[in-house]
């Protein structure tokens, strides 16, 4: 049941021509070499520290560098251990919805792994339900009568990141689903007479501009984190953004390179950070003041505190420190907050404003 | 604007001009001309070509294909291409006859290294934009259909074929945004004009000066601030602005990019995509604008002041000197001051057209859910595979299959093969959907001065409430204004409600009633929403009170006549109605229109939009709800 991706080089072309030399990796822009936008990548990190913060939401211009950000990401998260299986399961705790990793964790040295890059899978607008979700292998229903089953983008996505750009004009039974699967970390496939259950733990990263459409209020809360990104308005910024991105273009092997040395020492952050995070403190205190934020701004249910609380500690265990603390608190409640406000739709006023005063209000108290 | 030629009011976009100035026409098929040079040097720029199919068209496609290096592929991309021909995948019929997987060559792969000529673009889907988009960004495909997954070399250029004649016709924005060089192709004229620029062996040489060549700090500084002075937001713009600077010096044989290479860069990349044209005229203010219909023959303020044919060379420099110059100033710096008047007399809105809210033409009308009404022949890469019923057109065959295979079987090879369905490609079926239908509010708010002027408060108002609700429904909504002599679409149907509320809080009134132009506009915008699949309703505010006919002249009685006619044009396209009467108390003339459009009345209540709000959500849809969608 190992997917057979080996055999496309010996496949052939309709127009004759051998599917060789592939297959092929573009190198993407280094994530340190982004100017600016320190919201989003501060975001991306604690994302990328603890998954179960929930997703990422990334609303603003275009060509703000959105996309550019989240491709880049994968070169900054540390590899993962993979086990030989459809979805590449941590054979370390082997999951109960993969058939074939089930049941079976197995010693370190027994184990028949590799290591792979994190998966960041892009999925393009306008990707159909099969293509996402899985469907049946036409080629081995048609060929040889088997009833398989075909992964999709979702599986691919599997202990990665999924980033979605546009999710606002994405069908919004697509969205649901997503957001669905995403919360629940399995897939569940009920069509063609197949009937699958797959793992599928992944962060979703959702972008897209406002002017274009707005997404479904009730989305909106389901997001972990939400950041507005706005183009730089100094000319400074603007010239140093298009010429890094001009060097890029010309000698990206050499670009990526210079890099290297803040992309490592990123990577190295990251991962010490997962490490420490199970140790950072949470004391009552802070769990209060988070709750007293949230009470304060009004937002529904208790959400949007378990997500303060726990993108603080991963902001804390990113900084090295011991314990989550106020400042934690008021760095990330922008984030984890200004998108669950209820807000008036004809309210323009922004809800990151009336985040700021509640924080302001309750460092004062 | 006073040089300006006036405009009729029902004006197309390519007309009048055509004929009139040889040397314009001229200059603007040298200046398509280079663009195309341009791509053709660096293909990654991109180009969006407007214009419709015609000899201009054809000749400057045929000049393309001759500057084009040999050996450079070009693949032509038909309105109307789905995801597995873009991408690639299993070749079906083929790997059934030969029993074997065959793979197909996506296009975008195909295009490897040179253009993807995409055709009525402004019919692509979003769907295709969005992998287009992709392989632009990331320099490759990535294959992940039917049971193959790898990533495919696909580092192109794509010149877009923008024939969008509408006003919201545009492609959609993904590509447009990715898209460098802009471009209208609308009155030039290449006859009798030397080819002056590049042969396929100059283009060989830039292309190969391309890569040694390198911006200056001062070329970089003065596109960036030549797009902050023109408001674009995005950073690709100067980026690509830089690309299309090298491809200019590369094909002037310079070393870098020199006053020429930028100058042309702005033109062709940045001037197109302004937001903030410092010759805009400013928005009339609502105390200053109720004109009496006497003053119909000033020209009317278009927002396409870019019959630039006419502007060129007769634009006013008095015109360019707008008091409120100040974000100009700030490329004013760098670019030479007559540079810039050229630039600006230049300028060719048409392009920006729909830039932000492009929609998709009837080929995304197909739905791909909602209720399954049956199964048709198809092939199941575009759509879904119906496999009971694959099975079932297969199964009578069977029998005849088998014995033909047997008969050649007992030619070829002795030994019996095991029972297998033979399922040939005719024997494919797809499944056919019915569409949820969306709704398509369009409101038609009479911003006259007569009578709105005292409501128009109430009436903002009141859209606004309604659109509150629309955005609860998840409703699309557009917003057309009519004023003075003519009809603006303010808002082509859109999702988002920050635009809806800015464009009517930015609405200006006074000015005549041209309501046949209203109702009209609405009705345009109704019946592509009804082609799409949607459930349009028309929800139109004002005092009924028309003193502008159609074609803009003064006079109740022939105003009164056209709008009724308007009115009954709505009502034989079988669209939803409402009319709001705007007048201070219920009037007549509102009421009879609202008979004509065979819509609801409604006088609109002393400040209760509450109850608009549920008038609109409580009107019958007409149309596109039952349609069937194959």
């Amino acid at each position: 049941m190992t997917p057979d991706l080996s055999s496309l080089r010996d496949r052939v072309f309709s127009d004759g021509a051998k599917a060789g030399s592939l297959p092929v990796m573009r190198t993407a822009f280094p994530f340190a070499a982004i100017v600016g936008q320190d919201q989003m990548k501060l975001a991306l990190s604690i994302a990328a520290v603890d998954p179960s913060v929930g997703g990422v939401l990334v609303f603003g211009d275009r060509g703000t560098g959105k996309s550019t950000a989240v491709r880049a990401l994968a070169a900054v998260l540390p590899e993962i251990e993979a086990a030989d299986c459809l979805y590449h399961c941590d054979p370390a705790r082997p999951d109960e919805a993969c058939e074939t990793c089930r049941g079976k964790a197995k010693p370190r040295r027994a184990r028949k792994s590799l290591m792979r890059p994190v998966p960041v899978v892009d999925l393009p607008l306008g990707a159909t339900e099969d293509r996402i979700v899985g469907a049946l292998d036409l080629e081995r229903a048609l060929s040889a009568g088997e009833k398989r089953f075909e992964p999709g983008l979702l599986a691919k996505a599997h202990r990665g990141f999924l980033y979605i750009d546009e999710i606002n004009l994405l069908e919004d039974h697509l969205v649901d689903l997503l957001l669905d699967v995403a919360a629940s970390g399995e897939n569940v496939v009920e069509r063609e007479g197949l009937s699958v259950r797959h793992p599928a733990r992944f962060v979703l990263i959702g972008s897209g501009n406002p002017e274009e459409g707005e997404l479904r209020p009730q989305l909106l809360d389901r997001f972990g984190l939400s950041v507005e990104v706005k183009t730089p308005e100094d000319l400074k910024t603007r010239i140093t953004v298009i010429k890094r991105r001009d060097a890029f273009e010309r000698d990206p092997t050499g670009f990526v390179a210079e890099f290297e040395a803040e992309t490592a020492a990123l990577r190295q952050q990251i991962s010490a950070a997962r490490q420490r995070l199970g140790d950072v403190e949470v004391s009552d205190e802070s769990l209060e003041k988070a709750a007293q934020l949230s009470i304060r701004l009004g937002t529904d249910g208790l959400r949007g505190e378990l997500t303060l609380m726990r993108a603080a500690r991963a902001l804390a265990a990113l900084k090295g420190d011991a314990a989550v603390l106020w400042p934690h608190l008021a760095e990330l409640a922008p984030l984890a907050l200004s998108h669950r406000l209820r807000r008036d739709p004809l309210d323009e006023a922004g809800s990151t404003i009336r985040v700021a005063r509640a924080l302001g209000d309750l460092a004062a108290a | 604007m006073s040089a300006l030629r006036p405009l009729a009011v029902n004006d197309g976009p390519a007309t009048g001009s055509l004929e009139s100035k040889p040397d314009d026409g001229h200059a603007l098929w040298l200046e398509a001309v280079r663009a195309l040079a341009l791509l053709a040097v660096d293909p990654g720029i991109g180009l969006r070509l407007a214009g419709r199919t015609g000899p201009v068209q054809r000749t400057a496609l045929e000049h393309f294909n001759k500057m084009m290096p040999a050996g450079v592929p070009s693949r032509k991309m038909p309105a109307g291409t789905g995801e597995a021909a873009l991408l690639g995948g299993l070749d079906l019929p083929a790997s059934l006859a030969k029993k074997t997987p065959v793979l197909e060559r996506g296009l975008i792969a195909a295009a490897d290294g040179g253009i993807l000529i995409a055709a009525m673009a402004e019919r692509m889907t979003a769907e295709a934009a969005g992998l287009i988009g992709l392989a632009l960004d990331r320099g490759c495909v990535s294959l992940e259909r039917d049971g193959m997954s790898a990533t495919i070399e696909a580092r192109i250029g794509v010149l877009a074929l923008d024939e969008g004649f509408e006003p919201d016709e545009a492609p959609p924005p993904a590509l447009c945004e990715r898209l460098g060089l802009w471009l209208s192709l609308d009155g030039a004229d290449p006859r009798g004009v030397s080819n002056p620029i590049a042969s396929a062996k100059a283009i060989t040489a830039a292309r190969r000066r391309l890569p040694g060549l390198r911006a200056g700090d001062a070329a970089i500084e003065t596109l960036c601030q030549a797009a902050m002075a023109f408001g674009i937001v995005s950073l690709r713009a100067p980026h690509l602005a830089i690309r299309a600077a090298l491809a200019s010096a590369a094909l002037a044989g310079r070393a870098q990019p020199d006053g020429s290479d930028v100058e042309t860069a702005i033109r062709l990349v940045l001037l197109p995509r302004a937001v903030t044209l410092p010759e805009m005229p400013a928005e009339p203010q609502p105390d200053e604008a109720d004109t009496p219909p006497e003053t119909l023959d000033t020209p009317p303020s278009d927002d396409k002041p870019a019959e630039t044919d006419a502007s060129k060379t007769d634009a006013d420099p008095q015109a360019l000197e707008t008091p409120d110059d100040v974000t100009l100033d700030a490329a004013a710096v760098r670019l030479p001051e007559d540079l810039l008047r050229a630039l600006l007399a230049r300028a060719r809105p048409p392009l920006s057209r729909g830039a932000g809210c492009g929609r998709r033409g009837a080929f995304a009308a197909r739905a791909r859910r909602g209720r399954v009404v049956g199964t048709r022949p198809g092939d199941p890469r575009r759509e879904r595979l119906d496999l009971i019923a694959t099975l079932r057109a297969a199964a009578p065959w069977q029998p005849i299959h088998r014995a033909r295979q047997a008969e050649f079987r007992a030619e070829t090879q002795p030994e019996p093969q095991p029972h297998r369905l033979d399922i040939r490609a005719a024997d494919l079926r797809v499944r056919r959907y019915k569409g949820k239908a969306e709704t398509a509010t369009i409101f038609a708010v009479d911003a006259s001065g007569s009578a709105a002027l005292a409501r128009l408060a109430e009436a903002k108002g009141a859209v606004e409430r309604i659109l509150a609700e629309c955005y609860v429904r998840r409703d699309r909504v557009a917003l057309v204004a009519f004023r003075g002599t003519r009809a603006d679409v303010l808002l082509t149907e859109t999702k988002s409600l920050t635009r809806a509320k800015r464009s009517l809080a930015a609405l200006p009134a006074g000015g005549g009633t041209p309501l046949a132009s209203g109702i009209l506009s609405a009705l345009d915008l109704a019946k592509s929403a009804a082609r799409e699949g949607r459930t349009p309703l028309i929800t139109l505010l004002t005092d009924g009170r028309a003193n502008i006919a159609r074609n803009g002249a003064a006079g109740r009685p022939q105003a009164t006549q056209d709008a009724h006619d308007a009115a009954r044009a709505v009502r034989s396209a079988n669209i939803a109605g409402l009319v709001i009467d705007l007048s201070q108390r219920p009037s007549p003339e509102a009421r009879q229109v609202a008979e004509a459009m065979g819509a609801r009345y409604l006088a609109l209540p002393r400040a209760d939009s509450a109850a608009l709000a549920a008038a609109v959500a409580t009107t019958p849809r007409g149309v596109a709800g039952q349609r069937t969608v194959p």
